[in-house]
């Protein structure tokens, strides 16, 4: 079973740090949620593990099976199995999805082998009947002019059917109507298992009515505070981030 | 930053090729050595000309018109005004004006066509599919075409299909009627020095009512140093006919100049339909100096589709002349411009009767510093009643200091046209390609998958087969765009 090992990692834009001695270990199989208010560092976190050039990382170290990966462009990074859920998936003008999620595939094969087209079409047929996304959805272009929804429903087409052995999952459930709320965490939740960490980012408790995770992390001003099971969630919930806060200055 | 590697010297690698150096070099950067019987040297005189018209044994007016297009030539200037100063690097005292092999008459079958020529065909990845596909292939090695196979069935419909200078020789009448009728001699300068030493290219004539169902197909390839290629198409298509040409092109590198200057004339009469299908991959330092334009009578549509990769500097602006009442054109046009390179390309749309209708879209890529240019005119008088354009441009830049510039001219004068343009620049965002890059492309797949995007809708245009091409092509130029 492998993990990804997250040792007190600090992430700056620019100048200005933002995530400061973040410690976490994921193992295949386990979900972990963090969640936190607005501009804690969630998503910087997530898009510094995946390699996003704006994002430097000043300290600490990310580990795959102890092997570091920092010094991997993100395309190696997501061969190695990282899939980062983007909470605004980026628009891909005349590129259609069935070519994009192909291109991918294919880059994931050795030099010289091909992507059995028959086999790649029954698969992504299944997925999208499975996520409930329209067949005709292959030949438009990647997001362009999705919904909302549609784009959320496109980021977890493409996680299924390209298999990560970790997903970090941006505010997945930011911008969902209560069907696509349901539609997305069963697409989800279908993909847990043995060969999956997942790592959920949000705002709210709502999406883990859906999918419970295993573990609850409480993320403020660049680290994680507090670190629980499911019933944490709750407890945000109820008392509000506040609560973290004043704990924290308690302490 | 990763440093553009050198190409593989074996073949067998997969190693990346280095486009900078000269696009899909392990195919297309060779020469072999080829025997020439005629040749009449470096630099232009009125010997040149006759030297020409001897060995092609060309009529009189011919030789005469010749004659008459040098001196237009020589009177005229560079256009540096409007176009680019990189003009007068060309050295037209050291250029080869006419190379020949002696083989007058193009070969009409494959096993006649001699095996140097079919070893560059091989290597060129030419044959297979296009061999087959074709109803005739006239491929035009140095001046003269060297394999022209006019399929039976094409010839049965009464089409005629071989090169200009046998149609010169077999059919004079019908040549010379429509000959320099679309683009005089003066038009330009590189038309009258085209009109002056042109040798091969094709001509095709294609009766009333007949509807070509193959796409006739045309490889040209340069291979001689220093050897300037000028040939001459004339297409004429008959009341209510149908035709498709295609023509598609590769050539060796070499370390000095080459000239491409060629001239295309379309006909379409009333009713008839044209469609002119180019996909150009010039090596680095060709320069391709293109005069196309296409007369459409009443309700005649003339539609070019060119992509133009490669070369060093590329000036070609297809255009048509919509003449009769009802008559319709289009301009389909993608161009690439790689670091050196220089794409100035465009459209003409010249509207002279009622109800004429003109579409151009022009998509450019410029990667590293190469640099892209959209120049078009639209002419609808004041006179005419129910004229409609729509231009659209669109360019892509690569890299920060890859460079476009949009040079739309676009009059129309009267109460009752429609026309439309739009323009747009637009970046391959790092977004993007991170967003990419995160499910696994490479950065420079990432590039070439949101080229592709950005073209694709004008790709599908093309035949399957070019497009297949065209694709490969844009990967090949965007390997090394990056990092």
């Amino acid at each position: 079973m492998s993990a990804i090992e997250i040792k007190d990692l600090h992430v700056a834009i620019g100048d200005k740090p933002i995530v400061k001695g973040l410690s976490l270990t994921i193992k295949q199989g386990e979900v972990h949620a963090i969640m936190g208010p607005n501009g804690t560092g969630k998503s910087t976190f997530s898009k510094a593990i995946a390699g996003h050039p704006d994002y430097t990382i000043t300290q600490g170290d990310v580990l795959i099976d102890g092997q570091s990966i920092l010094a991997l462009e993100p395309d190696e990074r997501a061969r190695a199995g990282i899939f980062l859920a983007f909470q605004y998936p980026c628009e891909i003008p005349g590129v259609s999805i069935a070519n994009f999620i192909r291109a991918a595939m294919q880059a994931r094969l050795k030099d010289g082998e091909e992507l059995d087209a028959t086999g790649y079409y029954k698969q992504l047929y299944a997925q999208m009947d499975s996520l409930k996304i329209d067949r005709k959805f292959t030949s438009r272009a990647v997001n362009d002019g999705f919904s909302g929804g549609e784009k959320k429903r496109c980021e977890i087409l493409q996680m299924a059917m390209l298999k990560p052995r970790f997903a970090f999952m941006d505010e997945t459930d930011s911008g969902l109507d209560i069907d696509a709320l349901r539609i997305v965490s069963e697409g989800i939740e279908h993909m847990r298992g043995p060969d999956l960490g997942i790592l959920l980012i949000t705002h709210y408790q709502r999406l883990l009515n859906h999918i419970v995770p295993d573990f609850v992390h409480v993320m403020y001003d660049g680290r994680i505070v507090k670190s629980g099971d499911k019933s944490l969630a709750l407890e945000l919930e109820a008392k509000g981030y506040d609560w973290v806060k004043t704990e924290l200055a308690a302490s | 930053m990763k440093p553009p590697s050198e190409p593989e010297a074996t073949p067998a690698a997969p190693a990346p090729v280095n486009p900078l150096a000269g696009l899909d070099q392990s195919v297309s950067d060779f020469s072999y050595d080829v025997k020439y019987d005629y040749d009449a040297g470096t630099g232009l005189t009125p010997a040149t000309i006759d030297y020409i018209s001897s060995v092609k044994k060309e009529a009189a007016w011919i030789r005469e018109f010749r004659h008459h297009a040098l001196k237009v030539f020589e009177s005229k200037p560079l256009p540096t005004h409007w176009a680019t100063k990189d003009l007068e690097t060309l050295d037209f005292s050291k250029i080869r004006y006419y190379l020949s092999q002696g083989a007058q008459k193009p070969k009409r079958t494959w096993e006649e066509v001699p095996d140097d020529i079919k070893r560059t065909f091989e290597r060129l990845g030419v044959p297979e599919h296009e061999r087959k596909f074709l109803a005739g292939v006239d491929a035009q090695f140095d001046s003269e075409s060297a394999y022209s196979s006019i399929k039976e069935v094409v010839a049965k419909q009464g089409v005629i299909f071989m090169n200009s200078t046998e149609a010169l020789r077999e059919h004079p009448d019908l040549f010379r009627k429509w000959f320099g009728k679309v683009i005089p001699t003066s038009d330009n300068k590189f038309s009258a020095l085209n009109s002056a030493v042109f040798s091969g290219g094709s001509f095709i004539y294609v009766p009333p009512g007949v509807k070509v169902a193959h796409p006739l197909q045309a490889y040209f390839r340069i291979n001689a140093e220093n050897f300037g290629q000028f040939e001459r198409t004339l297409i004429i298509v008959d009341e209510g006919a149908e035709l498709t040409y295609m023509e598609g092109c590769t050539a060796p590198k070499f370390s000095t100049s080459t000239l491409h200057s060629a001239v295309v004339e379309l006909v379409a009469m009333k009713d008839a339909k044209i469609q002119y299908i180019t996909v150009q991959n010039w090596a680095p330092n060709v320069y391709n100096l293109v005069t196309k334009r296409g007369l459409a009578h009443e309700n005649a549509e003339i539609k070019w589709i060119d992509c133009n990769i490669g070369s060093h500097l590329t000036m070609k602006y297809p255009g048509v002349v919509l003449k009769g009442r009802k008559a319709r054109g289009e301009v389909v046009s993608i161009a690439l411009a790689n670091d050196g390179q220089h794409q100035d390309t465009g459209a003409k749309m010249i509207h002279l009767a009622d109800e004429t209708t003109s579409t151009i879209i022009s998509k450019s890529i410029s990667v590293g510093q190469g640099r892209s240019t959209y120049r078009g005119v639209v002419r609808i008088p004041k006179h005419l009643k129910g004229c409609k354009n729509n231009t659209e441009c669109d360019a892509l830049l690569i890299n920060t200091n890859s460079r476009t510039d949009t040079y739309p001219a676009i009059t129309v004068q009267g109460q009752t046209h429609a026309a439309q343009h739009e323009a747009s620049v637009s970046k391959v965002s790092e977004e993007m390609i991170f967003y990419m890059q995160q499910r696994g492309l490479t950065e420079a797949q990432a590039m070439s998958l949101a080229v592709n995007g950005f073209v694709n809708d004008l790709v599908r245009q093309f035949p399957m087969e070019y497009s297949v091409e065209l694709k490969r092509l844009i990967d090949l130029e965007m390997e090394g765009s990056v990092g």
